[in-house]
């Protein structure tokens, strides 16, 4: 038996619901790419393609409207099964004025920082200090009690300074950061032997002082059982835990890229397969949903899907000619707070 | 009883730590120890909740800030040195100066840089960064020159929505008394004249106010009267005060302490060159440092970044142009 998500739902439903959230991802990331070879998407496309297991299930089990989680750039299954409206992906890929970031921010780098989301910069690593900002500021608060942050990152990711910064800071605060590394094994082009020189990134978390796992990122159960582990770690007061998930990127870096650099016998190998068939096994074979249901869901989220793109795409662009262009929140001059006397100099 | 420039800042601290629970200070060494130039010393024992030794981790540091900003706090950050937030610069550049613009969620959060150069502190203790933060949209950049300023600047700049890069002059730390910390509290973003002159205008901020006063002082004794305005916040820039007072004098030399190219004085001379131009009686000149690292040797350090002497010879050429 697989370990119950502790206090989140039952292991069934629990179950069907990241699968759902899997599964919403990856139609609607298909069409987000159909998109962008269409050239309906300006800029570019990043899919997480293979990477919705170990997503979904972080993204599922932690408590929106509590919780903090600071996705990346494979994210698209965690940020809906946190609760992302598919709307605020389809109106940032297709710059609706209405969109979360109102076109001055593109595709993955979207969030809603007031709601627990923070929205990524490009520079990878950056967001690791900044959820255990958050969390040091419940923490002032009197309000961290039960409470976690989770961010994801790659395995490029994991040789960037900000990483090592932001993972001892939070080690040094003792704060409930939950970190996953997705070692999809290349960042971009490069692949593992040219990022890293130790064995398993996992062998980091020892040397930070946090609680380190290792999943195999295409098997859902395990990765249910994993990272709701770890969760419960760090709300348990355990400090920051680290999760590396081994898997591959089933796509280019973006949809500009083949991956031809990703040999053929690495695709056909067991971290080459597809985690949404792994899951859709494992969920039919333990009775936990069956064909013709997930079949159903398909057209359901492929459905919902057109219609998160239609809507966007109808919606007005932002206009250079409305844009406040300012970067301030303060507006200048500011109030006078007494009168300027006589030139005054100590 | 006196106040130095130091004192002003602790004070400041002190009473944004009293009177604001959002506030509260991280950076390296900054609690039992004090700070390495003590502008916190005290406050951990005071706070001791909230003021926290970081690790020497600058980029994170800010990371930490901005996340906790985010959060409904108003951090400060105190980088040991100005020279040190170069580790820091992606989380405020693109981190902090881009969340406003980008989410509509503000991040109020405090840059202390301790800026400038004192004898002996060499090239990586010495530096001035504010024209680098400047050139960065969401940015506020304050240079406070007065021991007055120093106070009132810093808890005006908590008060702000923004990030603020509020830089120290770690010369003036201890060299720069006043009677007390009651000034004309300007408000931020408005300069100063510092002293009022009608045959040149010399536009400075920080440290530098006070070497162009020296300089203006010995003018006076040849007869020429020099005004000196005191910039007080590099951005927002308060241009309007500049050419108002090149308009009475003709003349304006920028004086910083940075790196030459471009930067704060050629910003000053570029938009007073662009809106003031028929206000002009002779080309606007830039006085900086010079355009290596800051050196070691006092000798060399003193001839590394304007003086009273080269701020006197720049005027004389733009008098006599």
């Amino acid at each position: 038996m697989h370990a119950t998500p502790d206090g989140l739902a039952t292991n069934r439903d629990f179950l069907r619901a990241v699968f759902c959230s899997m599964l919403r991802a990856r139609i609607l990331e298909n069409k987000l790419s159909s998109l962008y070879k269409a050239g309906k998407i300006v800029g570019g496309v990043y899919l997480g393609r293979g990477q919705e297991a170990v997503s979904a299930t972080l993204g599922a089990s932690l408590l929106q409207g509590r919780d903090f989680f600071a996705p990346l750039i494979r994210d698209q299954a965690g940020r809906t099964a946190f609760g992302e409206s598919m709307l605020d992906c389809t109106r940032t890929y297709l710059g609706s004025a209405l969109g979360p970031m109102r076109g001055r921010d593109g595709n993955i780098h979207r969030g809603r920082p007031q709601s627990g989301v923070p929205a990524m910069i490009s520079h990878l690593g950056s967001q690791v200090s900044l959820v255990a900002g958050m969390l040091f500021a419940k923490r002032l608060q009197g309000d961290l009690e039960g409470r976690v942050g989770a961010t994801c990152i790659g395995d490029g990711a994991s040789s960037t300074g900000a990483f090592h910064e932001g993972l001892n800071l939070a080690a040094v605060e003792g704060l409930p950061l939950v970190l996953i590394i997705g070692n999809n094994q290349y960042a971009y082009s490069t692949p593992n032997h040219r990022q890293f020189a130790c064995a398993d990134l996992v062998e980091k978390a020892r040397g930070y002082g946090v609680g380190g796992f290792a999943v195999d990122g295409t098997d859902l159960m395990a990765c249910v059982s994993v990272i709701s582990e770890a969760i419960r770690r760090a709300r348990a007061g355990q400090g920051p835990q680290m999760v590396v998930a081994r898997l591959l990127r089933l796509s280019g870096h973006g949809e500009h890229d083949d991956g031809f650099y990703v040999p053929g016998e690495l695709r056909g190998g067991h971290y080459g397969r597809d985690c949404i068939e792994v899951a859709m096994r494992q969920l039919v074979e333990n009775g936990i949903a069956g064909v013709e249901e997930i079949l159903e869901w398909q057209e359901q989220f492929a459905d919902e899907v057109q219609r998160a793109v239609a809507q966007a795409q109808q919606e007005a662009a932002p206009d250079p000619y409305l844009e406040d262009w300012t970067a301030l929140a303060t507006r200048f001059p500011q109030p006078c707070c007494q009168p300027a006397a006589q030139p005054a100099f100590p | 009883m006196s106040v130095t420039y130091i004192d002003a800042i602790r004070e400041a601290q002190k009473t944004l730590l009293r009177e604001d629970p959002r506030v509260f200070l991280y950076g390296q060494d900054i609690g039992t120890f004090g700070g390495a130039f003590k502008a916190t010393k005290g406050l951990a024992e005071m706070f001791p909740d909230r003021v926290f030794d970081s690790p020497i981790s600058e980029d994170a540091m800010i990371g930490l800030a901005v996340g906790a900003a985010i959060e409904g706090m108003r951090p400060i950050v105190e980088m040991q040195f100005a020279d040190f937030s170069s580790i820091a610069f992606n989380q405020i550049v693109n981190q902090a100066a881009t969340h406003f613009y980008r989410t509509g969620v503000p991040i109020p959060i405090t840059v202390r840089l301790p800026s400038g150069g004192t004898a002996g502190s060499g090239p990586f203790h010495s530096q001035s960064m504010e024209g680098i933060y400047s050139q960065y949209p969401g940015l506020i950049v304050l240079t406070p020159a007065s021991v007055s300023d120093a106070y009132h600047m810093l808890i005006d700049a908590v008060a702000l929505e923004d990030p603020v890069i509020f830089c120290e002059h770690k010369f003036l730390y201890r060299w720069l008394k006043a009677k007390s910390i009651n000034g004309d509290h300007l408000p931020i973003g408005q300069a100063r004249i510092v002293r009022a002159g009608k045959h040149a205008t010399v536009a400075a901020y920080s440290a530098m106010v006070h070497e162009a006063v020296r300089a203006a002082d010995r003018l006076q004794q040849d007869g020429w009267d020099i005004e000196v305005v005191d910039l007080r916040s590099v951005k927002p820039l308060d241009i309007d005060t500049v050419l108002a007072s090149v308009a009475r004098t003709g003349r304006l030399l920028a004086v910083g302490e940075a790196f030459p190219w471009g930067g704060v004085t050629a910003e000053v001379v570029s938009r007073v060159s662009e809106e003031g131009f028929h206000l002009l009686d002779a080309p606007p000149q830039r006085l900086n440092a010079r355009d290596t690292p800051v050196p070691y040797h006092p000798k060399l350090w003193a001839a590394h970044r304007p003086t009273p002497e080269s701020i006197c010879q720049a005027l004389r050429k733009l008098l006599t142009f």
